[in-house]
């Protein structure tokens, strides 16, 4: 502890004298930040907002120059990509320009091309020597007529080094219900949200006008999807599952607590052909087991079928993991090298039970597989924990982007703001 | 425990004292021009809680882009008939309400019984800031199929 003040000092000095509040967070031995942009944070980092009231700011991509590309829900001033540029160097972005006439969520740079998506289509801008886009007006339409019945309708993606696309498609349903979510009704019988949802595609990354039959079904059983990315250790796909809501439908097996606190939300690393279990299966993080779904004949204790993948690592149930960010940076100190970043952005299925989520967590990776514990990282998104357990959060922390420079971006798609995390040495 | 509290909150809100809230079956007030709308409130609050507090959360303020909320809008306050069809047949469509949209299936709750949803749209038309008519058994009878 005391070593750590030490050497943290002079950064704390600091920010006493630019920030309103310090005060040390005991349990977990560390001090604690809550800077002039709200957030909490750990000893070293600082948080400053770079951007404000941008609309439903989901997904971000930084440039090599750190110019800033943000995908909205729904367009502003009929406008769903924004543009974000620094033009005198003080650290915030003061030009902001839009274009793409589609909501949505995907936003990823790679190649030269800003990928895209609305929540049926996936697009691609090519971009100049200093990544603006080139033709605002006319995107290439990668992918098209991809399934939207308005729940789990987003459709977030990253791209592999050899020229793929990986696009979530998520479920239209809650857990394949006959009657969605109505109390006590079965599941269907094979699934079949399964043949055009609830699963991970890939696509050509360069190849317009592809359809279902055009891609390959990589992953299934993959209920919802929204925070993604490529761990560039293992070459391989990392998903972050939106877990099922409501088993509340089944009283006699489930509580309103139980139902609150089950089934963690899963980090899970995909190899082509994985099979995830929904919605057959949810993963219980008390019993560290896959267990038989209710509306599947399940007791809450039976094991599901071992041909289901194990999650990598689980977080607490129904905080919603909107942003996967494999930290590459050199500026974050050692441990945060590799390692994930999830933007968690807030429960609204554990009523009446209080709420949670609203942050950003810290995953270690040790040879690119989760290592020891998760932590919170930047948390106070919400405002306060009266906000955050009424689910009424100020902002939600929902993409995440690394800057040139080895700062972390988070976007919070509630007011539309992005923060910038660095680090002073 | 935490459902004891619960009703209290919510007995607090419908002006019934919170012993006969946390009873199920709530009549002991005494009779006054009100008591019919007051132990509708009281039943229809244990209804909310059971079958619509879960999506439209306790405050009724709903979840941003998925589940409408239930405060201030016409889909509430307005037609009668409008309302009582979403609780018995679902509403799976794009709600807009005050330029947001929501997105969530509802599913038909057919299997509450005619005073239920009467009772519940009640709660729901007088509480969380809402004032308008009670809905009473005959209306829902009236259009289940």
């Amino acid at each position: 502890m005391n070593i750590r003040l030490n050497r943290f000092l002079p950064v704390v000095l600091f920010t006493l004298l630019s920030v309103t509040e310090l005060f040390a967070q005991t349990a977990s031995k560390k001090i604690i930040l809550k800077d002039a942009s709200g957030l909490t944070l750990p000893g070293g980092f600082a948080a400053t907002i770079v951007a404000d009231s941008l609309g439903k700011a989901r997904h971000i991509a930084v440039t090599a120059k750190g110019d800033m590309y943000v995908k909205l829900a729904s367009p502003k001033n009929g406008k769903a990509i924004i543009y974000l540029h620094d033009s005198n160097g003080d650290g915030v972005f003061d030009q902001k320009t839009g274009f793409g006439n589609y909501g949505g969520t995907g936003m990823y740079l790679k190649g030269g091309y800003l990928y895209a998506s609305s929540n049926d289509d996936v697009f691609r801008y090519k971009l100049d020597a200093s990544e603006k886009v080139i033709n605002q007006d006319q995107p290439e339409k990668l992918v098209t007529g991809l399934i939207n019945r308005r729940q789990h309708e987003t459709k977030s993606l990253v791209l592999d080094n050899n020229g793929n696309i990986y696009v979530n498609i998520g479920a239209f349903s809650n857990s394949c219900q006959v009657e969605d979510r109505k109390p006590g009704s079965p599941g269907k019988p094979n699934c079949p949200v399964l043949d055009s949802a609830a699963g991970i595609w890939q696509f050509k990354a360069d190849k317009t006008g592809q359809h279902y039959s055009d891609g390959v079904r990589y992953a299934t059983g993959l209920r919802n999807v929204v925070g993604l990315d490529w761990n560039q250790q293992d070459n391989a796909l990392f998903v972050m599952q939106h877990g099922r809501d409501q088993l509340t439908m089944f009283p006699e097996l489930y509580d309103t607590k139980k139902s609150a606190e089950l089934p963690a939300e899963c980090m899970y690393m995909i190899k082509k052909g994985d099979n995830a279990g929904w919605p057959y299966i949810y993963y219980d993080p008390f019993l560290k087991k896959k267990i038989e779904a209710p509306e599947y004949g399940g007791d809450g204790k039976k094991e599901g079928d071992s041909k289901f993948i194990n999650p990598v690592a689980a977080y607490p149930a129904h905080m919603a993991p909107n942003g996967l960010l494999f930290y590459t940076g050199n500026m974050f100190p050692a441990k945060y090298k590799n390692g994930a970043f999830i933007a968690f952005h807030g429960s609204w299925n554990r009523a009446p039970e209080p709420q949670a989520g609203y942050f950003v967590v810290f995953q270690p990776f040790k040879d690119g597989k989760p290592y020891g514990d998760w932590e919170v990282f930047a948390d106070n998104f919400s405002g306060s924990k009266e906000n955050t357990a009424k689910g009424r959060a100020d902002h939600r922390p929902c993409g995440l982007a690394q800057g040139p420079d080895g700062s972390l971006f988070v976007s919070d798609d509630n007011r539309g703001t992005i923060y910038k995390i660095s680090y002073a040495k | 425990m935490k459902y004891c509290l619960l009703f209290l909150i919510l007995g607090m809100n419908v002006e019934v004292n919170a012993q006969s809230a946390r009873k199920p079956a709530v009549k002991k007030t005494a009779p006054t021009k009100n008591s019919a709308l007051t132990s509708s409130m009281a039943r229809g609050s244990i209804v909310y809680t059971s079958y619509c507090l879960a999506c439209h959360q306790a405050d009724a303020g709903g979840v941003p882009n998925m589940n409408p909320p239930l405060t201030k809008t016409e889909y509430v306050l307005g037609d009668k008939k409008r309302l009582i069809n979403i609780i018995l047949n679902g509403l799976n469509e794009e709600v807009k309400i005050n330029d947001e949209t929501y997105s969530n299936p509802m599913p038909p709750h057919n299997f509450l019984t005619d005073e239920q949803i009467a009772d519940v749209l009640t709660y729901v038309r007088n509480n969380f800031g809402n004032k308008a008519s009670l809905v009473n058994k005959p209306e829902v009878a009236k259009l289940r199929k």
